[in-house]
């Protein structure tokens, strides 16, 4: 979809609960994701790449709902319109050194 | 319906959104066309982040040795976004007599082109780095190599060219490019909306090949399928930007404290181009590599593995230029993967380049019309 992206947001209202912790693997607040989408950041991708949430231990399986869901209303779009974030191999954590084993267990 | 601007910039990863940069910074209109709906999805966000000059072309050696004395220091202040620069050095490991050869090689060449670059023993690369294997017995290092954070210097230049008022258009392809009068005028994108342009820009990587010959241009690139991992944070152990004689691995510790490690495996040619896919054997290839170097951080815990392409040229070297056949365009591709730590001042030459303005630096080794034919 065609997106321009240089649209004028207006002046930034705080919310009461702009320092709720979103994302507590890396410690993101909703202030920082609106933040963010005011600054050009307008899709979960650009927001985590700008302020690591949803890239930390857990990969966002806590907070990727809500993340979305704080973009969405910045943007006044529904939630379900926005993309999920991708997710990567491996699903959990794993050592090194079992990727590293050529051998098999 | 059709636009208007004095530069269309056809691509916005880092190096097309630097230029971008550079060029709203001198009030010059310019319009960003991205075919992703993400910015930042091509190289540039998925890189190793390493900004180095050993080890590089003698063609490119000035490009990287301007960028870290006069762009990247500044870059995050200039930018308004902390983009994790850290001048930690580069070592360049080897464990057999073969490959210090090839680290002396590539130090002799690098200290020719002005770079202050050397080779040190064991002892004192071990005391740059104590993590380092004991199988270690030389290496190659460069004080004033680094990384930075990929992710946010692309988005840094987004966003910074954004409130200067560039103007940014995503999911927007470009299809083709038009020439009328001998001159490139005019691109036209998927839904066939119309751009037009005093000049433009082509940064789309291995992409740039496809809209090129549009008008005739051929660039002899090829795409290559690199893959990188990123680990759980760790407490900070090294600072430097690391690598091997062999390319078996390299990488470095971000600044919230993960390492960030790419590797190469040898099938890399073979990969299908279309969307970034991983292999079943890179993950695993990298990780014998850093295990081989750096057996402390075998318990480490990787949290996520993805690739990007490169767009590798014939001699490796990227091409940047206004090829005489098509007045009103600029080339800026085949950074044949190591664009990023050249990323600041590739954008400046070639917003320059396109506005007729005299460049920082000779570009002349990377015009479009250097390639020869066998016969
Ligand atoms: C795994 C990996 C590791 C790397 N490690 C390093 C490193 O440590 N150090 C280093 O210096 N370099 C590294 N590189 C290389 C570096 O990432 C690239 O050279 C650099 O990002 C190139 O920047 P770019 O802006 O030209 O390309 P890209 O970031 O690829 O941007 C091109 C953009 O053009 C868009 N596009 C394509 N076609 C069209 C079209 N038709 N219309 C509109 N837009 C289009 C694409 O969607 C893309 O966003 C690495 C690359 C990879 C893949």
């Amino acid at each position: 979809m065609t997106l321009e992206r240089n649209r004028d947001f207006g002046d930034y209202v705080p919310a009461p609960d702009d320092d709720l912790v979103i994302c507590r693997c890396e410690e993101v607040t909703k202030g920082e994701i609106r933040q963010a989408v005011r600054d050009g950041m307008f899709n979960v991708h650009e927001v985590r790449r700008l302020l690591r949430c949803g890239m930390g231990l857990c990969q966002g399986r806590t907070c990727a709902k809500l993340v979305k869901a704080i973009i969405a209303r910045e943007l006044n779009l529904p939630a379900p319109s926005l993309l999920d974030a991708t997710a990567r191999a491996p699903m959990r954590p794993v050592e090194m050194k079992v990727f590293a084993n050529e051998k098999g267990l | 319906m059709s636009e208007t601007s004095d530069v269309l910039i056809i691509g916005a990863g880092a190096i097309g959104s630097a230029a971008a940069y550079y060029l709203a910074k001198r009030k010059i209109s310019v319009t960003v066309l991205e075919k992703s709906e993400y910015i930042g999805n091509g190289g540039s966000s998925r890189n190793g982040g390493g900004v180095r000059q050993s080890g590089r072309h003698s063609a490119e050696l000035p490009l990287a040795m301007y960028g870290v004395k006069n762009l990247w220091p500044n870059l995050s202040q200039e930018l308004g976004l902390e983009v994790e620069y850290c001048q930690g050095g580069n070592l360049r490991l080897g464990k057999t007599e073969a490959h210090l050869k090839i680290l002396q090689g590539l130090t002799a060449n690098c200290v020719a082109g002005g770079l202050d670059m050397r080779m040190i023993d064991y002892r004192e690369a071990k005391e740059i780095c104590p993590y380092l294997s004991e199988e270690v017995i030389g290496a190659s290092w460069c004080p004033t190599d680094g990384h930075a954070n990929p992710l946010l210097t692309t988005l840094a230049f987004y966003r910074a060219a954004r409130k200067l008022g560039a103007r940014y258009v995503s999911g927007a392809e470009v299809d083709k490019l038009v020439k009328n009068k001998g001159r490139v005028t005019k691109a036209i994108t998927a839904d066939g909306t119309e751009y037009e342009f005093g000049q433009a820009i082509v940064v789309a990587g291995y992409d740039s090949g496809k809209i090129l010959a549009t008008v005739g241009l051929e660039v002899p690139m090829m795409p290559l399928l690199m893959e990188i991992l990123v680990t759980e944070d760790a407490p900070r152990m090294f600072t430097q930007m690391l690598g091997t004689a062999m390319a078996d691995f390299y990488g470095h510790q971000s600044t919230h404290g993960s390492f960030v490690f790419g590797g190469t495996h040898g099938f890399e040619p073979y990969a299908e181009y279309g969307e970034t896919k991983l292999t079943s054997v890179g993950a695993s290839s990298t990780c014998r590599g850093i295990i081989g170097y750096f057996p402390v951080l075998s318990d480490l815990k990787i949290v996520r593995t993805w690739s990007g392409w490169i767009d590798d040229c014939a001699d490796h070297i990227p091409v940047m230029g206004n090829p005489k056949e098509t007045p009103g365009l600029t080339i800026g591709c085949a950074f044949s993967g190591h664009g990023f730590g050249i990323s600041p001042v590739a954008g400046l030459l070639l917003a320059q380049l396109a506005t007729g303005q005299e460049t920082a630096l000779d570009v002349s080794r990377f015009s479009y019309d250097r390639f020869r034919a066998k016969v």
